[in-house]
């Protein structure tokens, strides 16, 4: 795709912020690099407002809400789990999480979710970019737009992280997040079972002078070579080239080592703990975008062994962190969100598992823009339906987005195209909205 | 109690005798000594009981959460019941309504199983708070706690001779445990019968079932074995039998076919043959080996998968908590 650059060379390129605030002022008419948001406010004025970062948490295969975030106990869907208080009086969640019960009155829950899917590839799609799936058509992932919303101007590091465990045989998780229209700068970089990055480090053969000398010529032939012919690739190459310096500067802010050890004892010994540690790690850095995936919760056989075991890697770790980001007021400025592709069924199956279940499920959020302590929507009595407030994964898109201060309701202009940030036909969940 | 006079049986002969149907999936069943009821646990918080004679049954509410295991005294007066909820009760078993003798929070998490000493005087429990607890019956208190399992410690039995306890846990790991020890022996892990999905990234394994050989010198642990996807519970019925004098594995029994699933019961008949019950995506079987060969010499195709399994006393029958909402007896000398 051919783009149209209000300048050429790297050298006077305007800086992003800047060229948002001209674009607000009406001193620059071109489209800028992977274009702007039009609507009620621009990037330039959400970026006014703080730094504001999004923690999004994938359970991946489908966590049983009855056994999290909904509990139907002594119902004959209930399972054998019990309900417990929380931090939020009259809240109760189920007993397989009783560190977060203690954060409770720092999220909030929507039980309400109806999204009629039951197919695992097509729910991780749909809850990840908002929209509808439809062959054919690519829509960026949240990450990405989060993360083309919210990352700061002088941040140069990626501002789209998955962090997650090495793929399985039969792995379902995204090997990364497509950014889809907003261009490859805005993809995921993932980061496997909390390993930084293989950088290749600075070179012992090569002086700090040399390769200074190196550097600045290549800017000098890049530069004369976009003045003639510059197009999106050459400056995703260019992008990446200067991020991968960065990424090597930077490495220790992936090197999760570095945090104390009685931090890591505290979070636990399992991945996920120190997943979370690194994305505590990572969002203190000012990363806008992290997700951490932990799998697996696909339980058709045994869900309640299996939730004990999963839910209870997820409990204390995932308490830990949101204590700490509300301990060092990093929840004033992060969105968390803990989602997966549906719930699970009501009807236990005959092997003690449960199936997929797309009709009347649960996400969790907290955080920056959100109310705490909140419990939005509502299933009957032993949770085959929502009977209060169904929304869908368009609803939950718009409210991430808008929580962490993004007007959802905006537009992106690439290339001269129109894109809607989110689903048009959705909005959010204003009454969940601090 | 009368002490059981084995009539003859012939387990190719084994029919279903009775059915019961209830209104939730069963999860557990225990035919008391006297035969004069079978007590089940289904997935609605209560213990039911069926009286044998009047085939009829009443509702015993105390648990918080679905009852898994049971237990009877030596007399058949009072039944002992574990639960989900981590609580074991006491009651009064043949009481026109049944009020809790006791009811005590006994694990912290799921109670899996209860085990009675052959001299009626104390039983033991364990659960997913890694423990094995030992409990002096006439009191309801508890007399000692053993630690050392590392992972949830899923079924347990006494030694015939009542010394020791044996216990294995979630990860095939067994120990044994003599009563005035602190430290367990551990006699072996039955490998066959744990598995780590790395897909799934979990554990699955553990003795769903445990029983004594009749003349006590060997334990017959069941479950499921190579698992290939423990999401789908893919994997195949199999019962470790593990010699107790030596801690050796003498025998994986089992079917010719591969039958998928897991193993839920298991008995020893004292006419010299092992009984395995069985469900999962194999659908649910009752099977039997001689214990000398690998695989069985009759398998009964069942209605719907077993859950749990009980031998009567007199050893003619087995009753089955079927995940259909279910109780069936079978008789094993055919149809009675």
């Amino acid at each position: 795709m051919k783009c149209h650059y209000a300048c050429g060379s790297a050298e006077h390129a305007l800086h992003r912020r800047a060229f948002l605030e001209s674009a607000v002022t009406g001193s620059i008419g071109a489209v800028g690099l992977g274009g702007i948001l039009t609507g009620t406010r621009t990037i330039a004025d959400q970026l006014k407002t703080g730094h504001k970062q999004v923690l999004n948490i994938f359970l991946h295969g489908g966590v049983s809400q009855l056994e999290s975030w909904d509990p139907k106990p002594n119902t004959d869907t209930g399972g054998p789990f019990r309900a417990i208080p929380t931090s939020v009086p009259g809240v109760h969640i189920c007993e397989l999480l009783p560190h977060t019960s203690k954060q409770m009155h720092r999220l909030s829950i929507v039980r309400s979710l109806d999204t009629k899917n039951n197919n695992h590839g097509r729910g991780v799609v749909e809850m990840t970019t908002g929209r509808k799936q439809t062959p054919g058509t690519d829509y960026p992932h949240l990450g990405a737009v989060a993360a083309k919303a919210l990352i700061p101007e002088t941040f140069s590091l990626p501002g789209h992280i998955l962090v997650r465990q090495s793929p399985g045989k039969r792995n379902i998780e995204s090997k990364f997040h497509k950014a889809a229209y907003l261009g490859p700068r805005f993809a995921s970089m993932a980061i496997y079972d909390a390993k930084p990055p293989a950088f290749g480090g600075e070179s012992d053969s090569i002086t700090a002078e040399a390769d200074q000398r190196r550097n600045a010529f290549r800017k000098r032939v890049n530069d004369r070579f976009a003045a003639r012919r510059r197009t999106a690739d050459t400056e995703a190459y260019n992008f990446s080239f200067d991020q991968a310096r960065e990424l090597v500067a930077q490495r220790h802010v992936f090197d999760v080592t570095r945090e104390s050890a009685a931090d890591q004892e505290r979070y636990g010994m399992s991945p996920f703990s120190t997943h979370c540690l690194l994305a505590r790690r990572l969002l203190e850095h000012g990363v806008p975008y992290v997700q951490l995936n932990h799998a697996d919760y696909d339980t058709h056989h045994e869900n309640f062994n299996f939730h004990i075991e999963q839910l209870g890697e997820f409990d204390l770790p995932f308490a830990r962190l949101v204590a700490d980001l509300a301990d060092r007021g990093m929840l004033a400025n992060t969105l968390i969100c803990v989602m997966s592709e549906f719930g699970r069924t009501p009807k236990i199956n005959k092997t003690y598992g449960r199936d997929h279940w797309g009709t009347a499920w649960s996400v969790l959020l907290g955080g920056t823009g959100i109310q705490p302590g909140a419990v939005i929507g509502k299933t009957n009595e032993n949770g085959t339906a929502v009977v209060e407030r169904e929304v869908d994964h368009g609803h939950i898109f718009h409210t991430i987005l808008q929580a962490a201060g993004v007007e959802s309701t905006g537009e992106f202009q690439i290339g001269g195209r129109t894109f809607p940030i989110a689903d048009p036909a959705r909005g959010s969940i204003s009454e969940l909205l601090a | 109690m009368t002490d059981a006079v084995p009539v003859k049986v012939d387990p190719q002969k084994t029919s279903l005798s009775l059915e019961y149907k209830l209104s939730r999936p069963l999860t557990a069943c225990h035919w008391e000594p006297n035969s004069r009821f079978v007590f089940f646990g289904a997935e609605d918080n209560l213990i039911h009981r069926f009286d044998v004679s009047s085939r009829t049954v009443i509702s015993l509410a105390a648990h918080d959460s679905w009852v898994r295991s049971f237990g009877s005294s030596l007399d058949g007066e009072v039944l002992y019941s574990g639960g989900y909820d981590g609580r074991l009760g006491f009651w009064p078993a043949a009481a026109d309504k049944p009020d809790p003798i006791h009811m005590i929070d006994a694990h912290q998490g799921w109670l899996r199983a209860i085990a009675v000493s052959p001299d009626g005087k104390h039983i033991a429990t364990c659960g997913n708070d890694l423990r094995v607890k030992l409990w002096d019956v006439a009191a309801g208190t508890l007399v000692k706690e053993f630690k050392g399992h590392k992972s949830h410690v899923y079924n347990l039995t006494f030694s015939q001779d009542g010394s020791s306890l044996v216990t294995c846990d979630h990860k095939g790991v067994v120990n044994s445990w003599t009563v005035d020890s602190n430290e367990p022996r551990q006699l072996l892990t039955v490998k066959a019968l744990h598995g780590y999905d790395t897909t799934f990234r979990a554990d699955i394994g553990g003795a769903r079932c445990i029983a004594l050989r009749s003349d006590g010198v060997q334990l017959a642990l069941g479950g499921i074995s190579n698992v290939t996807n423990a999401f789908a519970g893919v994997g195949e019925t199999a019962i470790a039998l593990v010699n107790l004098a030596d801690g050796k594995l003498d025998r994986i029994l089992q079917s010719k076919d591969k039958t998928k699933g897991t193993m839920w019961g298991v008995a020893h008949h004292p006419s010299g043959f092992w009984i395995g019950l069985s469900g999962g995506s194999g659908g649910g079987w009752l099977t039997f080996w001689t214990g000398d060969a690998d695989h069985e010499f009759f398998k009964l195709k069942l209605k719907n998968d077993g859950r749990g399994m009980s031998l009567s006393h007199d050893r003619t029958q087995i009753v089955v908590a079927h995940a259909d909402m279910h109780l069936r007896t079978y008789a094993l000398h055919g149809a009675t």
